[in-house]
C-alpha cells in the first residue's frame, strides 16, 4: 500500500518537479517568470505533437524543450532586454500558451501515443520500500534525478553557474566583473522554460499519454509556489515536488476508494496546501534561513544607477 | 615619467543635464593623482566613463599611448583599468572567494577551487590582510569588504587602480592603512587614481591633484604647487555659501533618553547593542561612527521604522519605545532619512502630494474624507518661497527635482510641524556646498528656536563645526561623548574603532 | 554605425498614446497568422468580430453585456495595481461572489425586490472581499506572495462552486446539469430593449465613477497613491501600510465580487458551471492597459467586450477553441509590454564611430 502511494507520489512529482527546476534557474538570474504554467503547455503540446509525429519519445521530448525554448525567449526579450514588467509578461505568457495550445491543440484530443514505460534499474529496484518507487520507474524520471544534481553541481562549481547567480544577486556587480548580464539572463529564462517544457512533456508523454486541453491545471503556479518553498536550491525542490505529489497520490487515492467526501473538495487540497506551503516558506526566508537572490524582479539597465 | 592614461576632451550628457563638458587629464606610470571636485561636480560620471559603463558623447581615452573605446566594463579591464566603487560591486551573498573569483580573467568554466583559493591567499597574505575565503561577504564589516575590492583588482594585475572615495568608509586610522598599501603599490609602478574631497588626505597622498568643478577640469597642480587653501578656493570658487551663526547653548533639560537600548536586524545579529544617549534641548548632538555601525538602525528606532529588542526610550515624560511611526511623529520627533530618494518621498507624486505626506490627516488639508486641494496648494508654495525650492511646473513629479531641491522638501516637510527633536542621517551626503550649507543653517536656526537635533554624518568636520557634543558610536554602543572644541581627530578616530577614552590614554 | 539606447526624458503625448494602439493592431497582425494557421482567413475573421459585436443593435447589446463584469474586475484589478498590489484573482473572486449572491436569492426568503437587491450586493460584495482579503491579510501580515495565493484561490473557488453546483445547491429539476435552481424575479436585475442588456451595466459605470473619486479626491486615496508609489516613503511617513494593503485588497475583491452579483442576477439567473469565461484573467489586461485611469478601465472593457463577442462568434463559426482569446490577449499584452520599452527609451541609429 505505501509503496503504491509512493510510486504515486513520484509520477504526480515529476511534472511539477521539472517546472519547478526551470523556475529556480529564471529565478536564480534575476528573473520571475509567471508564465510557467503557459510553458507547461506548450511543452505538453509539443511533446505530445512531437511524438505523434515522429513515433519517438525522444524527439517529443527535444521538441518540448525547443518550443518552450521558444516561447521562453519572448519573455526573455521582453523582461531582459527591453525591461518589461516581469510580472505582466509572465501572467501574458500563461495566457499566451493557454490559448495557443488550445488552437493548435485542437486536431490532437482524442489521439493516442505509446507514453513513456517503466525501466527497472537492477540491483536498485530491489530496495525495500523505496526501490519501487525511485528505480522502476521511466526515463524521464530518471532525468529528472540526473537534472537535480547537474543543477546544483552547476550552480556551485562552474563559473557560469556562479555568473548566473551573481547576475541575480547584484548584476551591476557581475557586469563590473565583465559578465554580460542581458545574455546571462536572456539564457536562464530560456533554457529554464526549456526544463519547464520537459515538465509539461511529462503529463502528455508519461502521466496520460494523450493531450487535453488545459492538462496542466495549475501545476505550474504550484511550481512557482515551490521555488519559494525550495530556498532556491535544485535539492530541496526535489523534496517539495514529491511533497505534492503525496497530497495528489492521496487524493486520487481517496477519490478510487470511493469516500463520501466529493471529488471537487478533494481536488482543492493541492491547492490548499500550496498556500499553506507558502505561508511558511516566506516566514522561514524571513527569519534568513534561506535568501531570494536579491535582484530578482528589477530590471538591469547600465546607465540608471544612483 | 610615462603617461599611462590620457583623457582629451570628454564630454557627457543625460537627457537635460551636461555631466562632463571638455575635461582633460593625465595619469603617469607610478602615480597617485587625486581627482577632487564637490559632489555633482561629475567625478563619478567620470569614471564611468573610464570602466566602460558609461559611453562619452565626444573625446578620446588613450591607454599607454594607444586611442581605446570602451563598448562595456569588460574592455575596460582588458585594458587594465580597475575601479573600487563607492557603493561595493559585491555580492553580499556570496563568499569571499566567490566575489574575487568573479572578478578574475580566464577562469575555466570547470574551475579547480583550490588552485584559486591558494592563489588569492598569497596576495591576500602579501599585503598582510585579514580576510577569511569562505566568509560571506555580508558578515564582514565596510573596511574588510573594501580590500575586497582592491585584491578583485590585484589578482588581475591592473595597472590604473580607481578608488572612488575610498576613505569615506574607514577610520582614521583605517585610512592610514589603505595609504600604506597604496604607497607600496606606487613602489610596484603601479597608478591609483584617488577620489576625494576630504582636503587633509588629499594633501597627504596625493602627487597631482586635478580639480573638477561643474563637469569641467579647472586646473591640474602637481606637489608643491598647492597647499589645502588653494585646493579648497579652486574646488568652491564663488559659489555662495549661507553664512550662519551658532549660539553656543545647552539647556540641562534632558528631551530624549536612551537606555540600554537593543535592536537585531533581519540576519539576527545586533545592529544596537545596549546603546545609551542622553539628548538636550536645543543642542545639536553629533554621532561620529564608521557607516554601519549602527546609526541607521538608531535613527530607525527613534523614529519608529524599527522596534527595540530591549532598552527604552523616553521623550520628555513620554515611553515611545513602542511606537508606530505616526505615534512618534507626534511625540515630536522630526526625521531627515539616509537615503532621501528611497524613503524620503513618493517619487511619482508632486511637491505638493509629498509636503503634506506627515499631515495630510490634519484637519488643515482635508474636509471630511476629502482632500482640500487648495490649501496643499497654497502650503506648497508657502514652503517652496520659504526654503527656495527650485521645482519645475506645477505638478511635476519629485523625482525629476535635484538632489538637494528633493532634500529641502523633505527638511521642509519635517521641520513645518516645530518638531522637538530632529534625527538627520547624513544631511548633507551628495549635496553641492550651497545646498550643504542651506542644510546647516537650517539645522542652526532650528536650535535657536529650542528643536534638538541628532546629527549622523560621516565627515568629521561637519560634526566638529556644528555640534555642540559628539558622541562616537562603535559596533552599536555609544563609546563616549567629546566636545567638538577640545577634541582631537585622533581622539575620535581610536573611539571610532572601539577604544574607550581610557584605553587610549 | 551602433545603436545607442537612452532615456527620454519627457515622454511626448503622442508616443504615449499611439504605441498602445500601435501593439494592439501589431498583436492583431501576428494573431492574424495564427489564425491562418488553423485555417481561418484572419481578415474574413476580423471583419465578423466587427460585425457580429457592432453591427447590430443586439450585438451592441452583447458587447455590453460582456463589457459590464470586464468593467467591475477591471475595476478591482487596476485598484490595486494602484498600489502596486497584483490581484491575479479577479476570477475567483468574481465566482465567491456570484456564489454569495446566489445564496442570498435562492436560500434568504426575502421577497421585497430592492431588499433583495440589496443583499445580494453586500453578499456579493462581502465574499468576494473577503475572498480577497485571505490573500490580503497574508501579504500584510506575513508578505506572502500576492500573485500566487490570489491566482491558486482562483483553482479553489471555481471548485467550490463546482462543489455546490454537482452537490447540495443542485437544481432538483435541473436533469443532473451542473447549476442551481433559476432566481425568481425578486432576485432578477432589470432587463432592457428585449435583449440581455441588464442594469448590472449602469452599475458597473457608477462603481467606476466613484472609484475615480475615491482615489482622485479622497485622503484614503492619496494613502493608496503614496503607498503605490514608494511604500517605504509612506511607511516613514507615519502610514499603516499593512493596513493599507489588505484594505485595498479587500475592496479589490469585492467590486470583482459584484460582477458576480451582477452576472447571475442581470445575467444567468443561477449559478452554473463555467460562469465565467475568464473575465478574471481579462482584467488584468484591462487594468495594464487603462494604466491608471476608472474611466480608461470602461473604455478598454468595452474593446475587449468586443473581442469577446467576436471570439464567440468564431467559435460558433469557424469552431475555433473559445481559449483562442487567451493567446490573442496574451499577444497584446507581450506588445503592450514592448512598447512601454519605446515610451521610456528612444533608440537612436549613429552613423560612424563615436568620436568626434
Amino acid at each position: 500500500m505505501f509503496e503504491i502511494l509512493l510510486d504515486a507520489t513520484v509520477r504526480a512529482g515529476t511534472p511539477i518537479l521539472f517546472a519547478t527546476l526551470g523556475a529556480i534557474i529564471n529565478e536564480r538570474a534575476g528573473i520571475i517568470n509567471l508564465g510557467i504554467e503557459g510553458l507547461m503547455l506548450i511543452g505538453a503540446l509539443a511533446g505530445f505533437s512531437g511524438t505523434y509525429w515522429s513515433g519517438s519519445l525522444l524527439v517529443g521530448v527535444l521538441a518540448a524543450f525547443c518550443a518552450s525554448f521558444i516561447a521562453g525567449s519572448i519573455h526573455a526579450l521582453i523582461t531582459v532586454q527591453l525591461r518589461g514588467n516581469q510580472i505582466v509578461s509572465g501572467l501574458a505568457m500563461t495566457m499566451f500558451g493557454v490559448g495557443i495550445t488550445a488552437l493548435f491543440g485542437k486536431g490532437m484530443v482524442g489521439l493516442t501515443i505509446d507514453g513513456f514505460k517503466r525501466v527497472a534499474i537492477p540491483g536498485l529496484s530491489q530496495l525495500p520500500i523505496i526501490g519501487k518507487a525511485f528505480f522502476n520507474q521511466d526515463m524521464l524520471i530518471y532525468f529528472s534525478f540526473v537534472l537535480v544534481f547537474l543543477i546544483w553541481f552547476f550552480f556551485y562549481h562552474t563559473l557560469w553557474g556562479l555568473g548566473v547567480r551573481s547576475v541575480g544577486e547584484n548584476p551591476a556587480a557581475a557586469d563590473t566583473c565583465g559578465f554580460s548580464v542581458s545574455r546571462y539572463r536572456f539564457f536562464a529564462v530560456t533554457i529554464g522554460s526549456g526544463f519547464v517544457g520537459i515538465g509539461g512533456a511529462y503529463l502528455s508523454l508519461a502521466s496520460t499519454p494523450m493531450w487535453i486541453e488545459n492538462m496542466s491545471a495549475g501545476r505550474g503556479w504550484i511550481a512557482v509556489a515551490l521555488v519559494i518553498f525550495a530556498g532556491w536550491s535544485s535539492p530541496r525542490a526535489m523534496l517539495g515536488a514529491y511533497l505534492f505529489g503525496g497530497i495528489t497520490a492521496m487524493q486520487l487515492r481517496f477519490q478510487a476508494m470511493g469516500t463520501t467526501i466529493s471529488a471537487h473538495i478533494l481536488q482543492m487540497l493541492p491547492y490548499f496546501f500550496t498556500i499553506l506551503v507558502l505561508v511558511i516558506s516566506t516566514q522561514r526566508l524571513q527569519k534568513g534561513a534561506s535568501q531570494q537572490p536579491e535582484g530578482l524582479g528589477l530590471p538591469y539597465d547600465r546607465e540608471d544607477r544612483k | 615619467m610615462t603617461d599611462i592614461l590620457q583623457i582629451e576632451n570628454i564630454r557627457k550628457t543625460f537627457p537635460g543635464v551636461i555631466a562632463l563638458d571638455d575635461v582633460s587629464f593625465s595619469v603617469a606610470r607610478g602615480e597617485i593623482h587625486t581627482l577632487l571636485g564637490e559632489n555633482g561636480a561629475g567625478k563619478s560620471t567620470l569614471m564611468n566613463v573610464l570602466t566602460g559603463l558609461y559611453h562619452p558623447d565626444r573625446g578620446q581615452i588613450r591607454m599607454a599611448g594607444e586611442k581605446i573605446h570602451f563598448t562595456s566594463p569588460r574592455d575596460s579591464l582588458a585594458c587594465g583599468i580597475g575601479m573600487v566603487h563607492q557603493h561595493f560591486m559585491l555580492v553580499p551573498a556570496h563568499s569571499v572567494f566567490e566575489n574575487i573569483l568573479l572578478a578574475l580573467d580566464n577562469v575555466p568554466n570547470f574551475y579547480s577551487r583550490k588552485t584559486y583559493k591558494e592563489k588569492i591567499q598569497k596576495l591576500i597574505d602579501e599585503f598582510n590582510l585579514d580576510l577569511d575565503l569562505n566568509t560571506p561577504v555580508w558578515k564582514l564589516s565596510i573596511g574588510a569588504q573594501q580590500w575586497i575590492e582592491l585584491i578583485k583588482l590585484l589578482m588581475r594585475d591592473c595597472q590604473l587602480l580607481i578608488l572612488d572615495e575610498p576613505t569615506a568608509v574607514l577610520t582614521p586610522q583605517e585610512t592610514e592603512r589603505l595609504f600604506n598599501v597604496l604607497r607600496k603599490l606606487k613602489k610596484q609602478e603601479k597608478s591609483i587614481i584617488f577620489i576625494s574631497h576630504k582636503m587633509r588626505e588629499v594633501m597627504e597622498i596625493s602627487d597631482r591633484v586635478t580639480i573638477l568643478k561643474k563637469g569641467r577640469s579647472l586646473a591640474t597642480l602637481a606637489r608643491g604647487d598647492f597647499d589645502e587653501s588653494k585646493l579648497a578656493s579652486l574646488m568652491i570658487g564663488k559659489d555662495k555659501v549661507p553664512q550662519w551663526q551658532k549660539a553656543l547653548q545647552m539647556s540641562d533639560e534632558i528631551v530624549l533618553d536612551i537606555q540600554g537600548l537593543s535592536v537585531r536586524n533581519e540576519r539576527g545579529l545586533s545592529d544596537l547593542d545596549d546603546f545609551n544617549l542622553e539628548l538636550k534641548k536645543g543642542e545639536i548632538l553629533g554621532i561620529a561612527g564608521v557607516a554601519g555601525n549602527g546609526q541607521k538602525a538608531l535613527a530607525e528606532v527613534l523614529t519608529g521604522l524599527k522596534n527595540a529588542s530591549h532598552g527604552r526610550i523616553m521623550a520628555g515624560q513620554k515611553d515611545i519605545t513602542k511606537s508606530n511611526a505616526r505615534y512618534s511623529y507626534i511625540a515630536g520627533i522630526a526625521h531627515i532619512p539616509e537615503d532621501r530618494k528611497a524613503i524620503g518621498i513618493a517619487p511619482d507624486m508632486s511637491i505638493d502630494e509629498n509636503l503634506i505626506m506627515k499631515s495630510f490627516k490634519s484637519g488643515s488639508f482635508r474636509s471630511w474624507i476629502f482632500q482640500n486641494k487648495k490649501a496643499i496648494r497654497r502650503n506648497a508654495e508657502e514652503k517652496i518661497e520659504q526654503f527656495a525650492i527650485k521645482t519645475g511646473p506645477d505638478g511635476t513629479p519629485v523625482r525629476y527635482l535635484s538632489g538637494g531641491n528633493i532634500q529641502k522638501v523633505i527638511i521642509a516637510r519635517e521641520l513645518s510641524e516645530q518638531p522637538a527633536v530632529l534625527v538627520a542621517l547624513y544631511p548633507t551626503r551628495g549635496l553641492d556646498i550651497g545646498s550643504a550649507g542651506y542644510v546647516h543653517k537650517v539645522i542652526a536656526d532650528g536650535a535657536d528656536r529650542g528643536m534638538s537635533t541628532i546629527l549622523i554624518a560621516e565627515d568629521l568636520d561637519e560634526l566638529l563645526k556644528l555640534s555642540d557634543r559628539i558622541a562616537v558610536m562603535f559596533r552599536g554602543k555609544l563609546i563616549g561623548y567629546v566636545n567638538p572644541r577640545k577634541t582631537t581627530r585622533e581622539e575620535i578616530g581610536l573611539m571610532m574603532s572601539g577604544e574607550t577614552p581610557g584605553d587610549a590614554a | 554605425m551602433k545603436l545607442v539606447i537612452e532615456r527620454r526624458e519627457i515622454t511626448s503625448a503622442l508616443i504615449r498614446f499611439s504605441t498602445p494602439i500601435a501593439s494592439i493592431g501589431i498583436a492583431l497582425f501576428v494573431a492574424g497568422f495564427l489564425l491562418l494557421a488553423s485555417g481561418v482567413s484572419p481578415l474574413a475573421a476580423y471583419k465578423e468580430i466587427i460585425i457580429e459585436a457592432l453591427g447590430s443593435i443586439y450585438g451592441l447589446s452583447e458587447t455590453l453585456v460582456k463589457t459590464t463584469p470586464l468593467i467591475f474586475t477591471g475595476l478591482g484589478v487596476s485598484l490595486a495595481f494602484r498600489m502596486q498590489i497584483w490581484n491575479i484573482g479577479a476570477e475567483g473572486q468574481l465566482y465567491v461572489g456570484a456564489m454569495g449572491a446566489t445564496w442570498v436569492a435562492l436560500f434568504s426568503g426575502i421577497q421585497n425586490h430592492w431588499v433583495m437587491m440589496t443583499a445580494m450586493f453586500f453578499a456579493a460584495f462581502f465574499c468576494g472581499g473577503l475572498w480577497a482579503g485571505v490573500a490580503g491579510f497574508l501579504r500584510a501580515r506575513w508578505r506572502v506572495n500576492e500573485v500566487i495565493v490570489t491566482l491558486l484561490m482562483n483553482y479553489i473557488a471555481i471548485l467550490w462552486v463546482d462543489y455546490l453546483i454537482y452537490g447540495p445547491w443542485k437544481d432538483p429539476k435541473g436533469f443532473n446539469f451542473p447549476l442551481t435552481a433559476q432566481f425568481s424575479d425578486t432576485a432578477r436585475l432589470a432587463e432592457y430593449f428585449d435583449t440581455r442588456m441588464h442594469s448590472g451595466f449602469f452599475l458597473a459605470l457608477f462603481c467606476a465613477l466613484v472609484l475615480y473619486l475615491f482615489i482622485e479626491r479622497t485622503v484614503w486615496g492619496y494613502e493608496i497613491k503614496v503607498i503605490g508609489s514608494n511604500q517605504k516613503a509612506a511607511q516613514y511617513a507615519g502610514m499603516n501600510t499593512g493596513m493599507a494593503i489588505f484594505f485595498v485588497l479587500f475592496l479589490s475583491g469585492a467590486i470583482a465580487g459584484v460582477a458576480g452579483f451582477s452576472e447571475v442576477a442581470g445575467l444567468q439567473h443561477r449559478l452554473q458551471h463555467g460562469l465565467s469565461p475568464g473575465y478574471g484573467y481579462t482584467a488584468i489586461i484591462i487594468a495594464w492597459l487603462a494604466k491608471r485611469s476608472a474611466i480608461g478601465v470602461v473604455i478598454v472593457s468595452f474593446l475587449m467586450g468586443v473581442l469577446l463577442v467576436g471570439g464567440d462568434s468564431l467559435q460558433l463559426l469557424w469552431q475555433l477553441p473559445v481559449a483562442f482569446v487567451y493567446a490573442f490577449q496574451g499577444l497584446i499584452l507581450f506588445f503592450l509590454l514592448a512598447s512601454d520599452f519605446f515610451i521610456i527609451y528612444r533608440v537612436k541609429l549613429i552613423r560612424g564611430s563615436i568620436n568626434v
